[in-house]
């Protein structure tokens, strides 16, 4: 065991160190190999991955109608807007946006606004869909946990939310139906 | 104490210092897991108490990701489990580590066990430790059956029915334990429930009863393949490096082997009934118990005729479970002084009578007791060797033990571990130790 008169260093650890580091190296990457499998198993599986796209019939909602359906797990707001509504929208200078957006960004056709119903601040479901509930200051939606309003394209107004209520991805597979995810 | 904290203080960064003054796991770890003095002649059965430490943590730990996903009620258990194999990232895996963990835990433990009763392990000072090991065995037992139910396959549920129907043989109030235990009239959701309760429960009492099993063989030390104890620093090395990396060498070979049956023959040691959801109404032809518990189940059923008073369902229940309490005694029953199979001419091969009485009785426990053994031999049923099997396993530690504590000759005992490692017995062990300590 006389391996003392290796090349640089002058002493016998270079060899020992190198079978550590190796050895070392070979567990980490071995033990990260192992938990891969129990942390992958906490992620979405394919039963749950298989309920990522919902298809809407949008025949039944009437013009000024709000419909809320589950995309998710999550509450997507469909509004069948009134022309006045979407005027309203199209009209606010983006200056006046905590998160500027215009309304023809955030709508395939204008008449049909779909948005994700939770409160860009911690999540709470805003008040709105149904007539008689508040909808807030811009005639949009209310949040009640800590006040926040949106205006009729889900756009924050007021109130501690950073953020418009965002738009899910979705498409039109034909006038009278969409499909969201 | 204070001693070894000054030694090892020295090793450690400035925040493991700041730790082990104030809390001395360090030092513990250093005292008892590096720097342990453990015999030097260990062979290889002594690698089976590193790979059941191990067996336990990776059955927590695929348990407690499988629970993540498990549905312990009735109408979702037996879809919950599909569900985990076809759908969970990696649930098969998982599944799949946890089902032949168990069958692996248990060769493990089998193999620890003979282990010990051939050379001697639980004899004096370790009788505790011994007993801490059937306890663990019993807990073990008690965590598999459980863990088996909840699938709730057609075994599980049938399984689970007639173990805990053992119970209604207890005179008087048997039929009420057994409604006790069930939360009803029958085998039902609430027996689910309670049982996956405790089978998350139970791993923990075992991790638990681990620790006081080791902190019993770090009190008495660990035997030796010669039963002689260590007589001084020339006869131990220090537990690290030289039995953690040959415990790894062991744990790697003993995974590999496991590996092989997860990936290749997952189901090797399963049922196929248990892929048929539990149907109360309908008990399946052959009601097996998974291997492990075979030769138990062959003693219970062996026990077919009355005993005097005792009817023969209660002699049967007595049977069994008196073959786990034979070994909580085997300490006292064990009168000779020697340890080691080795040096017991006649012992060793009554152990090895023992270990193929074992295999019998699994064999038996396996088919039904009124099959013939032999295509053509009428006479010769499967129920004859139960009986042979379950006389042999009570005469072996009740009779043949005792017995041969008194009429026994031991060969001589090699005077020290050194002398017998290094074969010549004509130098001192000091003197021959030393040449050894450069390797």
């Amino acid at each position: 065991m006389s391996d003392d008169t290796q090349d640089h260093g002058g002493h016998s650890e270079g060899r020992r160190d190198f079978l550590y580091l190796t050895a070392g190296a070979f567990g980490a990457v071995g033990l990260g190999a192992a938990l891969w499998p129990f942390i992958s198993s906490m992620n979405p599986s394919a039963d749950v991955l298989a309920l990522s796209t919902v298809e809407i019939d949008l025949s039944a909602i009437e013009q000024g109608q709000r419909v809320t359906v589950k995309w998710q797990g999550k509450p997507v707001f469909i509004d069948r807007r009134t022309p006045a509504a979407i005027k309203e929208a199209e009209d606010t200078p983006l200056g006046d946006l905590r998160d500027p957006e215009t309304d023809a960004a955030r709508v395939v056709t204008p008449e049909w606004l779909i948005v994700i119903g939770i409160c860009t601040h911690l999540g709470c479901v805003p008040l709105g869909q149904k007539s008689s509930e508040p909808r807030g200051d811009w005639g949009g939606w209310f949040c009640p946990c800590h006040g926040s309003h949106y205006d009729t394209s889900g756009r924050i107004r007021k109130g501690p939310a950073p953020l418009n209520l965002p738009v899910p991805p979705y498409e039109f597979l034909n006038d009278t139906s969409i499909k969201i995810g | 104490m204070s001693a070894g904290t000054h030694q090892t203080g020295g090793t450690g960064s400035g925040l493991v210092k700041w730790i082990d003054s104030r809390l001395p796991v360090f030092t513990y770890l250093q005292k008892e897991y590096a720097e342990f003095e453990a015999p030097r002649n260990f062979n290889w059965f002594w690698n089976f108490g590193a790979i059941l430490t191990f067996m336990l943590v990776m059955m927590i730990a695929t348990g407690i990701f499988l629970a993540m996903q498990y549905q312990p009620n009735t109408m979702l258990a037996f879809d919950s489990v599909e569900r985990i194999m076809r759908d969970v990232n990696f649930g098969w895996l998982l599944r799949y580590l946890h089902a032949n963990g168990a069958s692996f835990f248990f060769i493990a433990v089998y193999i620890h066990m003979f282990r010990g009763m051939y050379y001697g392990s639980y004899k004096a000072p370790r009788e505790l430790l011994w007993m801490l090991g059937v306890i663990i065995l019993l807990l073990l037992m008690a965590t598999a059956f459980m863990g088996y139910v909840l699938p709730w396959g057609q075994m599980s549920f049938w399984g689970a029915t007639v173990i805990t129907n053992l119970f209604s043989a207890i005179p008087l109030v048997g039929d009420m334990i057994v409604t006790l235990l069930w939360g009803g009239f029958s085998v039902d959701n609430p027996t689910l429930n309670r049982f996956f309760a405790l089978h998350y429960l139970f791993p923990f009492l075992i991790f638990g009863v681990v620790i006081l099993h080791v902190i019993a063989l770090h009190v008495t030390g660990s035997n030796n393949p010669t039963g002689v104890d260590p007589k001084g620093p020339q006869d131990t090395v220090p537990f690290h490096p030289y039995y953690t990396l040959k415990d790894s060498v062991g744990l790697a070979v003993f995974v590999t082997i496991m590996a092989a049956f997860v990936f290749f023959a997952p189901d090797y040691f399963g049922e196929p009934e248990n892929y048929l959801e539990a149907a109360p109404l309908k008990t399946p032809a052959h009601i097996v118990p998974e291997w492990y518990f075979l030769p138990f189940y062959a003693i219970l059923r062996s026990i077919d005729f009355d005993i005097w008073f005792i009817e023969a369902k209660l002699g049967g229940v007595l049977a069994m479970f008196g073959s786990i309490f034979v070994l909580f005694v085997l300490p006292w029953l064990d009168k000779s002084p020697v340890r080691s199979g080795r040096f017991r001419p006649v012992f060793k091969w009554f152990f090895l009578i023992l270990l193929l009485d074992c295999l019998l009785l699994g064999y038996v426990g396996g088919h039904s007791p009124d099959n013939k053994v032999f295509e053509g031999v009428e006479w010769l049923k499967v129920i004859h060797l139960g009986y042979l099997g379950t006389f042999w396993y009570f005469f072996h530690f009740l009779i043949l033990l005792p017995l041969l504590g008194i009429f026994e000759r031991p060969k001589p005992l090699p005077k020290s571990i050194s002398e017998s490692v290094l074969g010549g017995g004509s130098t001192g062990a000091a003197a021959t130790a030393k040449p050894m300590e450069k390797a």
